[in-house]
């Protein structure tokens, strides 16, 4: 199918994008995920303001602490290393099983935050690795933990007028302890249950699960479940409502696998 | 019905000049204002991998991008590899394996394998299946496209080992 008809804008800054938006556009990037939606007509706009022009659209900026990743950097880019350090291997290892390559090179990690498809890869990782969003707004930047930034189904934290601009990543060091499993039945299809920990001496364990058709639940103090999984993953798979008994199992067992994979990496 | 929006590419070596409208996916201007009608369509919504095209030099599915997105780029379609060497070894492989039966999916296969023959040179087997993955072919069981993507792959590292590369988890 083809979309419904739209206008076409394409801001050359920021102060114009916000215009765009105040005025009901709906941003658009790579559009891997609203290029669907727009086809099958579940979504609508009136208008798209095509960010891909913008001044720092994607690009990678680090110090010694943290990571600044644009928001329209692409899983491709992050696939092939743009990321630095530790916490750039982890981010590698994730975009290089987001969908298919052709996907990765258009698609975005800031796109794919904001769409906030419960299903979606960043939405899981960003919070379990405790990145920060940072939206720009009329009155300038805010700093949102991606941790409380997926409020529900396709929700987000953005306020009316406010765009994502970039993700900010704390540079692990090298002993941080990684595991990720997501259930796919064939590779690149959405997950059916997602779980991330991460283990950082000296810090409290975090961990994540996620693509359970509702927001990632995110365990600031994951201690318990890293100390004893086969314990803790029901609990855990008891605090997200209404799973069915077969999503419930993939939830509890991608637990216990992302828990093993942080222990044996 | 919104305003047509003004676009210049350069298509298969060639400058273009179109106005698309700006709901029109770059693989309605390629089939539809520029009969490049190699490029296919198939799922439309980014799955099937049949209207993969390359955008300044990197792969991308042409039925979820718009055209107005690629204004300023530079894009390759099936019809623009025939200098290609790589391109040429696989088609002959693709050939000589059986690496197609009606045809839909191919345009699109090889440009993905001619992506995994020049990013991935060491890929193994299971590499080369996971790669594909974004590209379903109905037709062969996909036994003879791998065939044919590792034949390329062999012929081009000469005597060089494959490397074992993990599938993900």
């Amino acid at each position: 199918m083809k979309p419904a008809p739209f206008s076409y804008a394409r801001p050359k800054d920021w102060p114009e994008a916000l215009q765009l938006l105040a005025a009901g556009a709906r941003p658009g990037a790579g559009t891997q995920s609203l290029g669907p939606l727009l086809n099958l007509r579940l979504a609508q706009p009136n208008t798209i303001a095509d960010l891909r022009h913008l001044p720092d659209f994607a690009g990678v900026t680090s110090s010694s602490a943290h990571i600044r990743i644009a928001a329209g950097t692409t899983h491709a880019a992050i696939e092939d290393g743009a990321v630095p350090g530790r916490t750039g291997e982890i981010m590698a290892d994730v975009a290089r099983r987001i969908a298919y390559r052709p996907v990765r090179n258009r698609g975005t990690i800031g796109g794919s935050l904001a769409h906030a498809d419960p299903a979606g890869d960043w939405v899981a990782v960003l919070p379990a690795l405790g990145a920060t969003a940072i939206a720009i707004g009329a009155s300038g930047e805010r700093r949102i933990p991606t941790a409380g930034f997926v409020t529900g189904i396709f929700e987000t934290a953005l306020a009316e007028g406010e765009l994502l601009r970039a993700v900010e990543v704390p540079m692990l060091s090298a002993d941080a302890k990684w595991g990720h499993w997501k259930f796919c039945r064939k590779p690149g299809e959405f997950s059916k249950a997602t779980a991330c920990v991460l283990v950082v001496p000296g810090r409290p364990a975090r961990a994540v699960l996620a693509a359970l058709d509702a927001p990632p639940l995110v365990i600031e103090d994951a201690a318990a479940l890293v100390a004893d999984s086969d314990g803790e993953a029901p609990r855990l798979a008891d605090l997200v409502p209404g799973l069915a008994d077969w999503r419930r199992a993939l939830a509890e067992t991608a637990l216990r696998r992302a828990v093993a994979m942080a222990a044996g990496s | 019905m919104s305003r047509k929006i003004a676009i210049v590419l350069t298509v298969n070596g060639e400058p273009r000049q179109l106005l698309a409208e700006p709901r029109d996916q770059l693989a309605d201007i390629l089939r539809g204002a520029l009969l490049l009608t190699g490029t296919h369509v198939g799922c439309e919504h980014g799955v099937c991998g049949a209207c993969t095209v390359e955008i300044d030099g990197a792969p991308a599915r042409s039925c979820i991008t718009h055209a107005g997105s690629c204004d300023g780029s530079t894009v390759r379609t099936i019809e623009g590899f025939g200098d290609d060497a790589v391109m040429a070894e696989l088609r002959d492989a693709f050939a000589r394996e059986h690496a197609l039966q009606c045809g839909y999916c191919t345009p699109g296969m090889l440009i993905a394998a001619r992506d995994i023959v020049l990013r991935l040179p060491h890929a193994d087997e299971a590499r080369v299946r996971e790669e594909l993955s974004g590209n379903l072919c109905r037709c062969t069981g996909y036994r003879g496209i791998v065939r044919a993507v590792l034949a390329v792959l062999a012929l081009r590292r000469g005597n060089e080992p494959t490397l074992h590369i993990p599938l993900p988890r």
